[in-house]
């Protein structure tokens, strides 16, 4: 009963779209008999590369124009040619390591926040990720569960995340209920400055450790049971196999897991700007939000400085992409060894 | 039960506790709290009254103050329990509140009145949900407003993605053609880039279109994602070509082909990317919160931020207005998790 209804159901969703295509047909016949088989390939490709082109690859690489220009005016057209005097203006510095000193405080900041952030994120999440994983891959009992509990808030929107620990953190929030109960004192999360950095990384954690254990727990159950049978026979104590079946047979996984991760550490945004606003002053300002505000929401706007702080950082993804790119290159020449 | 507790205490390799097994048990059960518990805590929050919002600490469930309708007054008055002088416990309704003291009246005999300090007076509670937190936003705020157009812009963005990007899939795995290569190398190559990269000159393009403030602006820069024609192509190579020989032998169009013989056979790959594009689209904030300047082409998400960054933040519409953003994503989850999890394992891509 339940299968026909959903028999029933998709033949009438799918129905509409059966009759749009066969009103569709005649026509595009008319097109093929005049264009041949090469005018189909274009009419396929067509609308995904028209939008592609225009919203995409144009922004690309009108962006580094962009960034050499200056002006509050939003069209290329009406804005002056400055050269590299942008990128001078980001990269002027006495000493780099102190923001205070540079032309442009803001965006030094930024750029030590997300490398700090980058860095205690990406270790934490990947050692999480993994512990998960690895105890997900035992013999438990009702692991599909198990799992789901892990992968729940992958799902959920930055903002809805932002804003559920905006609320448990908060200073009247159920966690300083909590810490009062303990007898501790209770501590203004998202107000004192080491605090609200650690609120963001953990944060951000909560919401995507699930989808890195997901990629792990795939490599850990590709792992074939037989070698750790014969390593058992063999007398091999668990820590051991651990370090020399484990670990190395999970590495492509593992590699792919922390790139990706990268990544998406420096470009952190959504989550941290609901939960702090990048602040306490700017102790959570992250290099997306320096783009965004120093390009649209500041009054002093900028666009051709956020396009060239948008371009440096797209130089540290391609380079973290390709370093993914030759790591995928060299598992699948392993794959294809075995 | 007991399977319950042979579950609790199965533990690795006989009778003894190995360490292994009490890092299981520990992790899993913080998973437990910390994964389910903000959400359940944000659901029971959301339907608190201001005044229970306001409570520290607070109470687990939210409580509404029991009121009585009294002969004589025009509202309901919230009832008190009262410890009278000579040592009685009464429940009293509040008739009138003057600094500190209230004058409290006897229900079944609204003629005894007595005054209280507030001090000495317990409210009286029981569990009750505080729903005009959902209905007021969706009614007399935008809310409703906003959750239209997330839904028409998740919609949209979802049939055009699965239209355009199976198109261009079919075309690169089903054809030999000059400059395939240099089209698989393009959008491969731009598999990486994020919004951030390209924002300020996206948005001087959607200005120059006039999409700026349009719904279609928040639409189409995300359809043409390179994901999914990754994730199709892959899928569609796998389809053998003798099938479509036999259909041209049958006189079968190109169209034809695409419609009738291509889409159907990759139906699994397209649900994923559907599902995909569903909580992609509506989970958006950045781009959505830089093309939507107006209240009235607001996405949730982008009216969830606005209103969470008044200065004076309204947490009982705020609580609410979160779960109900949340609610769809649930419903994916719950229903079509497993597509999800096969997707990420199999591809990396979320």
């Amino acid at each position: 009963m339940a299968t026909r209804l959903k028999h029933m159901a998709g033949a009438a969703a799918v129905a509409p779209l059966a009759l749009l295509a066969r009103v569709l047909d005649p026509p595009l016949r008319a097109l093929q008999r005049v264009a041949g088989q090469g005018g189909m390939i274009t009419f396929f490709l067509v609308p995904n590369m028209a939008i592609f082109g225009i919203f995409v690859l144009l922004p690309l690489c009108i962006n580094f124009v962009y960034s050499m220009t200056a002006g509050p005016e939003l069209f290329l057209a009406q804005r002056d040619w400055v050269g590299g005097a942008q990128y001078a203006k980001l990269l002027d510095c006495e000493d780099y390591t102190r923001p205070a000193t540079c032309d442009e405080d803001l965006f030094w900041t930024a750029v030590w926040n997300t490398a700090r952030f980058v860095v205690v994120q990406v270790t934490l999440l990947v050692v999480c990720a993994t512990v998960t994983a690895l105890i997900l891959n035992r013999e438990l009992r009702a692991r599909g569960f198990w799992r789901a509990v892990f992968f729940f808030p992958v799902l959920l929107s930055p903002v809805v995340v932002g804003l559920i620990w905006r609320w448990i953190l908060q200073r009247d929030g159920i966690l300083n209920a909590a810490m009062l109960d303990l007898g501790l004192d209770p501590v203004n999360w998202l107000i004192e400055r080491g605090w609200a950095f650690a609120a963001t990384v953990g944060v951000t954690i909560w919401a995507h450790l699930g989808f890195y254990a997901l990629i792990l727990l795939a490599g850990l159950q590709a792992i074939p049971r037989d070698l750790y049978e014969a390593a058992e026979m063999d007398g091999t104590r668990p820590a051991r196999m651990f370090w020399r079946i484990t670990l190395p047979l999970l590495m492509p996984n593992l590699l792919v897991v922390i790139v990706l991760a990268l990544i998406r550490a420096v470009q952190v945004f959504d989550e941290a700007y609901v939960l702090t606003g990048g602040g306490p002053g700017t102790a959570t300002l992250y290099m997306t939000q320096y783009i965004y505000e120093v390009g649209f929401a500041s009054l002093l706007k900028n666009p051709g400085l956020a396009a060239a702080a948008s371009i440096l950082m797209g130089g540290v993804l391609v380079v973290l992409t390709l370093v993914q790119l030759g790591l995928g290159r060299r598992g699948e020449s392993k794959g294809k060894a075995r | 039960m007991s399977r319950v507790t042979a579950f609790l205490t199965r533990r690795r390799g006989g009778d003894r506790w190995h360490w292994t097994d009490v890092v299981t048990v520990l992790w899993l059960g913080a998973g437990v709290i910390l994964m389910f518990g903000p959400a359940v805590w944000l659901v029971l929050s959301s339907l608190k009254t201001p005044a229970g919002l306001a409570e520290f600490p607070p109470t687990l469930l939210p409580y509404a103050a029991e009121t009585v309708v009294v002969e004589g007054y025009d509202k309901p008055l919230p009832l008190f329990t009262v410890t009278r002088e000579d040592g009685t416990e009464a429940v009293l309704a509040e008739a009138r509140r003057v600094g500190t003291v209230a004058q409290m009246i006897d229900p079944a005999n609204p003629d005894d009145k007595l005054r209280v300090n507030i001090a000495e007076r317990e409210p009286v509670r029981a569990v009750g949900f505080a729903w005009e937190n959902y209905t007021q936003p969706l009614v007399e705020r935008n809310f409703f407003l906003y959750a239209q157009n997330s839904v028409f812009v998740t919609v949209v963005a979802t049939i055009i993605t699965l239209v355009t990007n199976s198109m261009a899939a079919f075309a690169l795995s089903k054809y030999q053609f000059r400059g395939r290569s240099a089209v698989l190398i393009l959008i491969v190559a731009t598999l990486m880039i994020p919004l951030s990269v390209i924002l300020v000159p996206l948005f001087s393009i959607i200005s120059a279109t006039g999409l700026f403030n349009t719904l279609w602006g928040v639409i189409l820069p995300t359809v043409a994602t390179p994901t999914g024609v990754f994730l199709l192509r892959q899928y569609m190579l796998t389809i053998p070509d003798e099938i479509i020989e036999a259909a041209r032998m049958d006189h079968a169009s190109e169209w034809q082909i695409y419609w009738r013989i291509v889409l159907p056979l990759t139906a699994p790959a397209l649900a994923v990317l559907a599902i995909f594009s569903v909580v992609w689209r509506w989970n958006d904030f950045l781009w959505p919160l830089v093309v939507l300047s107006r209240q009235d082409v607001y996405t949730l998400q982008v009216g969830l931020n606005a209103y969470a960054g008044e200065l004076n933040v309204q947490w009982h519409f705020i609580l609410a207005m979160t779960v109900v953003t949340m609610i769809p994503v649930v419903l994916v989850f719950v229903f079509l998790q497993r597509f999800i999890t096969a997707g990420i394992a199999g591809t990396g891509v979320k």
